[in-house]
């Protein structure tokens, strides 16, 4: 069985990033990039159930601009077979790359799509949904536990509440929480021999999809920041403090 | 122009994010109806009714929607959907689940977590966990968005609103299997005037003991970071981040929490915010209103026995 992992680069998850002076964008110029976590959780659940057997071969497939083929060769140290590398330098939203990578399942036929449940940088947590309705196929998202039998995958889902198992025909779409698994680091043998593991680099014209635009970035402001605060000496003067300063208790 | 929300209900009784996102709803400034769908969900359908404002209340009311599930309930709702301008749902896990499929059936991009109403086309939305702020116009004719409640005030349930049924049945290709649900006299989290949470320094399961004496002492819920979650301390439902619950209550009493970015993501725009931690150096100082470094194990009983 194949499996698909799209994945996205983003700023590193421990950068703090800052908004550029004219307000247009987040400033990403020379900031440490990597592979979005939520991706990696994802890669990582492919390569585990190639390990179990279940999956034989693991494509992982990315949008975005030529060093971004450094965290498709991250995905490869980590256990995928190869990759997709759809080049451009524009930026898309969740609907286009969706169509993107829907162009891709069309060619390569996955009998599971693992993607991650949100990127670190847009926040939108939209593309495996996207991508599900547009292929027509049913999709279990924040999976925190996954195992496919007989033609089908359960997954367990973290939902407001609690969890949630539901049982999906294949081929399905599954997005990954944070809890559905710790991903290793990859050893450096693995981190050479991804250097030699089939990319392929297309365009988005020659996967034939049409790509509308939808949304258009007006301003991009920092936040309103916080008052600083005041330390207190203890209990006794923290709980006179918010019963008499600020009221809440 | 008209507006369809997507209620958040539990069939006997609606949630009250749905009464939020009316809010969001009016300030686009066009008519709202709301969808009910669930299964023998007409208690919810009347408690829908009633918010302030809402003209029509859509119901469809079938065992194929007991669940939740995305493949059928998208369908249902791009279907529905033909007729409205705007489709507005909460960024709880259903809404983020559903309206992203919504969206693509109708050919459409999706605006997720909105903030603030600029316009009919026009809103903010936080990125990169809140770090930053992004005004975006929709170019598209129809506008489909997952809402922040805890950004909008609910509006009141003085309305009266005519219930209309549906009678399209979508089944599901997904089945259901099961579901755990944490039982809890608390508020929910995203409802709590008060949250009291809790991060690694609790050091067990046990040790929120203390935190719950204090949460109930104050009327609030319980709330945690995601390595106290992950350590298996608590639920996962009750995590507080850029992935996971995002709160805004009167208070948020942070307790052994350090405050990585994406924890301050999911509770910087709360009222009055407490951290409590040994460590002076801790970030979460940083956003904290009120500072305590103390061992929390000394001052979290004392502060329960002083409020």
């Amino acid at each position: 069985m194949k499996v698909l992992v799209p994945v996205k680069r983003v700023v590193d998850a421990n950068v703090k990033v800052r908004v550029n002076a004219d307000n247009t964008a987040v400033d990403t110029a020379n900031l440490k990039m990597a592979i979005n976590p939520f991706c990696e959780i994802a890669v990582e659940e492919a390569v585990r159930l190639k390990e179990a057997g279940v999956v034989s071969e693991i494509v992982v497939a990315t949008v975005g601009p030529k060093a971004a083929q450094e965290q498709l060769r991250t995905a490869m140290a980590l256990g995928a077979d190869r990759g997709i590398h759809v080049e451009t330098d524009d930026s898309y939203c969740a609907l286009s790359i969706a169509k993107i990578l829907n162009a891709i399942q069309t060619n390569e036929q996955a009998e599971l799509i693992i993607l991650g449940k949100q990127s670190i940088d847009g926040d939108n947590n939209q593309t495996g949904q996207m991508l599900a309705a547009l292929a027509k196929l049913p999709q279990a998202t924040f999976a925190s536990e996954v195992s496919v039998a007989d033609g089908a995958v359960s997954v367990t889902r973290e939902i407001d509440g609690g969890l949630q198992t539901i049982k999906m025909p294949l081929p399905a779409v599954i997005t990954a929480d944070l809890r559905l698994n710790e991903p290793r680091y990859a050893k450096l043998p693995n981190i050479m021999k991804a250097k030699r593991k089939p990319l392929d680099t297309v365009s988005v014209d020659s996967l034939g999809v049409t790509l509308g635009e939808h949304q258009k970035v007006i301003s991009v402001t920092p936040p309103a920041e916080r008052q600083a605060g005041v330390m207190v000496g203890s209990v006794e003067e923290l709980a006179d403090k918010l019963k008499n300063e600020a009221k809440v208790i | 122009m008209t507006t369809l929300v997507i209620a958040e209900h539990d069939n006997q009784s609606l949630k009250a994010d749905t009464a939020k996102v009316v809010a969001c709803a009016q300030a686009i400034g066009a008519d709202v109806d709301v969808l009910v769908v669930g299964a023998n969900c007409a208690a919810a359908a009347s408690e829908a009714a009633k918010l302030n404002g809402v003209s029509k209340v859509l119901v469809a009311d079938a065992s194929a929607y007991a669940h939740g599930l995305a493949d059928n309930l998208g369908e249902l709702i791009s279907g529905i959907g033909a007729d409205y301008s705007h489709i507005l749902a909460s960024a709880s896990s259903l809404g983020k689940d559903v309206l992203p499929r919504v969206a693509a059936l109708l050919d459409v991009a999706q605006l997720s977590e909105v903030v603030e109403v600029k316009s009919d086309d026009t809103f903010v939305r936080p990125v990169y966990a809140g770090n930053a702020m992004e005004t975006v116009q929709s170019l598209d004719a129809k506008k489909v968005m997952t809402v922040r409640s805890s950004a909008f005030d609910a509006v009141a349930s003085d309305g009266n609103a005519e219930l209309v049924t549906l009678d399209t049945v979508i089944e599901s290709q997904v089945s259901f299997e099961s579901q755990s649900l944490t039982e809890s006299e608390r508020p929910e989290l995203g409802n709590a005037a008060v949250i009291v949470s809790g991060g690694r320094a609790l050091a067990s399961s046990e040790n929120f003991a203390i935190l719950e004496a204090l949460a109930d002492k104050l009327g609030g819920a319980l709330g945690a970071s995601r390595a106290a979650v992950d350590a298996g301390f608590v639920p996962n439902d009750l995590q507080v981040g850029q992935t996971g619950k995002i709160v805004a209550p009167d208070l948020y009493i942070a307790v052994g929490i350090s405050g990585a970015i994406q924890h301050l993501a999911g509770m910087k725009d709360s009222k009055v915010i407490v951290a409590i931690n040994k460590d002076p150096e801790a970030p979460i100082f940083q956003v904290a209103d009120y500072g305590l470094e103390a061992d929390l194990f000394d001052a979290i009983p004392a502060l329960t026995k002083l409020v």
